[in-house]
């Protein structure tokens, strides 16, 4: 087979040296022809202003002309030492807990009510626990702008209001209640999406091991336990993933909701990046915040693979 | 013995059903309830759109109680503005669309389908893009635009969107790819079929299911962009739609009736497109193991 292959193949067919050289530019002509579009536009607006960043943050710059007041770490050094900049550190890890420890629990727990069993008008469930996740982040928060205005005439205030004895809570104005209400949006707009990811999941189970253990006598809750979910390992791991990352890149939400307020409880790294880097025309400064961002998701998805590969490693020995 | 399992497996189905009745109720309950957490802010807002402001206020549930308010919709309908950023966000979308799957999908066959000096690296420096989020590498997309003198220009955000894209489009499109049978590389070759030819005639066409999918991701992820948008372009006449409507929500913060006018406005359209494409958004996401 490989010998017909090789006689029939462009590229390695044996003929005169002046035909396989052709051949050799024809296939170089090629992959040039696929690759360098798309490496080019991959290169000019991504690769290299990220490379250009990290040399910018080095730098005490507002943005106009080049970069000359060169502060070697000085940018990081007043981030260190910045309270509001450290919170905002601390509010990001904040969504990232709940969201692992709430979000994705919840969308699991929606998958395996909708996608197990033959439950009747399933994807209709679907569709509809999904459709968040196909609005745009800014239309999602100004909805729920209105959903969770502090004054009485916000609608959940108005809603709970029937409940006797309700106090009107300041949804987005309480300092100690605005990050949760943030949480809650961001779970609205995407537990659809991860529970959707699970569903795929289960699909790829085998449902023969599950009614095995079924006939050996496991309650569903034991088949759950050691059947389904070691199965889904590989989605359950990409979820967690997905989840981190999607914590600390969460921005639109937030500023369209509080811009970062009140008096700073809301901020996250992304909102302070642009509140204290952009507007403000600080693009060292900025460029160093961006880099911390950058660290955090680079040094948390690695080594969280890097972890897992371990334990995986580990329960295979 | 075939019997008897038969027999068996039958037994346990049907009582399995039986017990599973309550179950079922049990689960429709929750998803009922949740579905209605869902939905409630986005009816709430939809009909919002059709009351007075202060109809609205006073109850967010409810349907109009004077007439219906169309007033909010012409206001919006008839200003210049509104049409001029729907021709921009359309204009984003499609460009984004085109050049991402153009771009993705030669990537995708020269990483699937040619050996050549270099493949792994190459794409490897490609997936390494998958790590920078748009909202940490704005500042320096920020300065590299300027520098290219991009400001102002839907240009500006559409280059940069396609780049951050193309990583996760390549992946989804090279496993595609790879699983068509090399016999029929094989045989469009000995029919005299150039390598671009195979790629245009054989390969896309058999590929159409995951082209449609990373299509449909790339035109939400087009429609739905605001951070780049909102730093590249200072001209209010190149705005998309969702800038335009964190401006007027600015101007009108009180009036929640227009603002919501808007907001249905932009819903509608995404929904309708999202019950069409439903199958190919959950491909997409799922690397076609979840069938739509």
């Amino acid at each position: 087979m490989a010998a017909i292959r090789s006689r029939i193949l462009p590229g390695s067919r044996e003929r005169t040296s002046a035909d396989k050289r052709r051949q050799q530019l024809g296939k170089a002509v090629t992959v040039l022809l696929c690759i360098v579009p798309g490496m080019t536009v991959f290169l000019l607006f991504l690769l290299i202003p990220m490379v250009q960043s990290a040399r910018y943050s080095l730098y005490d710059w507002n943005g106009f002309g080049p970069p000359k007041d060169f502060v070697g770490f000085g940018n990081y050094d007043l981030l260190y030492h910045n309270t509001i900049f450290r919170s905002a550190v601390q509010h990001s890890f904040v969504i990232m807990f709940l969201s692992l420890g709430i979000q994705l629990p919840l969308s699991l727990i929606m998958a395996l009510m909708v996608g197990r069993g033959q439950l009747p008008g399933k994807t209709l469930f679907r569709t509809i626990l999904f459709v968040p996740f196909v609005f745009s982040e800014v239309v999602a928060a100004i909805i729920w702008r209105y959903v969770l205005h502090p004054s009485s005439d916000g609608m959940l205030n108005v809603v709970l209001g029937n409940i006797p004895g309700y106090q009107t809570i300041g949804w987005l104005s309480d300092r100690n209640v605005v990050l949760y209400s943030i949480f809650a949006v961001i779970t609205w707009k995407y537990f659809g999406f991860h529970m959707i990811l699970y569903m795929a999941g289960l699909q790829a189970v085998s449902k023969d091991l599950e009614d095995a253990a079924r006939i050996d006598g496991a309650g569903e809750g034991r088949v759950l336990r050691y059947i389904t979910l070691p199965l889904m390992g590989s989605t359950l791991r990409l979820t967690v993933f997905l989840s981190i990352l999607g914590s600390f890149q969460q921005f639109v939400i937030i500023w369209i909701l509080t811009q970062g307020g009140p008096v700073n409880s809301s901020q996250v790294i992304s909102t302070y990046l642009y509140k204290y880097g952009i507007k403000n025309f600080k693009l060292g400064y900025g460029s160093a915040v961006a880099f911390v961002l950058f660290a955090i998701t680079l040094v948390f998805s690695l080594g969280y693979q890097r972890m897992l590969m371990r334990q995986d490693y580990g329960d295979i020995t | 013995m075939g019997k008897a399992v038969m027999i068996n497996t039958a037994s346990l189905k049907s009582s399995k059903t039986v017990r599973r009745l309550p179950g079922f109720a049990v689960r429709y309950i929750i998803l009922i309830a949740l579905c209605l957490v869902v939905v409630s802010p986005v009816v709430t807002a939809v009909l919002g759109s059709l009351r007075t402001t202060g109809d609205f206020l006073s109850k967010p549930f409810g349907l109009p109680q004077h007439e219906i308010q169309w007033v909010h919709y012409t206001s919006i309908l008839e200003s210049r503005t509104f049409w001029q950023s729907a021709q921009n966000s359309l204009f984003i979308t499609f460009g984004v669309m085109v050049l991402n799957v153009t771009l993705a999908s030669l990537l995708a066959f020269a990483f699937s389908r040619i050996r050549f000096f270099g493949r792994e690296i190459v794409f490897n420096i490609l997936s390494f893009g998958l790590l920078f989020p748009v909202v940490v590498a704005i500042l320096p997309i920020f300065i590299q635009i300027r520098s290219m003198g991009m400001i102002n220009s839907l240009w500006g955000v559409i280059f940069p969107l396609v780049a951050f894209n193309l990583p996760q489009s390549v992946i989804i499109l090279r496993t595609f790819f790879r699983a068509v049978p090399i016999e029929l590389e094989d045989a469009a070759y000995i029919d005299g079929c150039t390598r671009l030819g195979f790629f245009r005639l054989i390969l896309v066409p058999l590929a159409r299911p995951a082209i449609a999918a990373v299509a449909t991701l790339q035109v939400i992820a087009g429609w739905n962009e605001y951070f780049l948008p909102l730093l590249i372009l200072n001209d209010p006449n190149k705005w998309p739609l969702l800038l335009g409507i964190t401006q007027f929500q600015g101007q009108y913060s009180t009036d929640w009736a227009k603002v919501m006018a808007y907001v249905t406005i932009l819903i509608v359209p995404a929904v309708l497109f999202y019950l069409v494409t439903e199958k190919y958004i959950v491909t997409g996401l799922t690397g076609g193991e979840l069938k739509g």
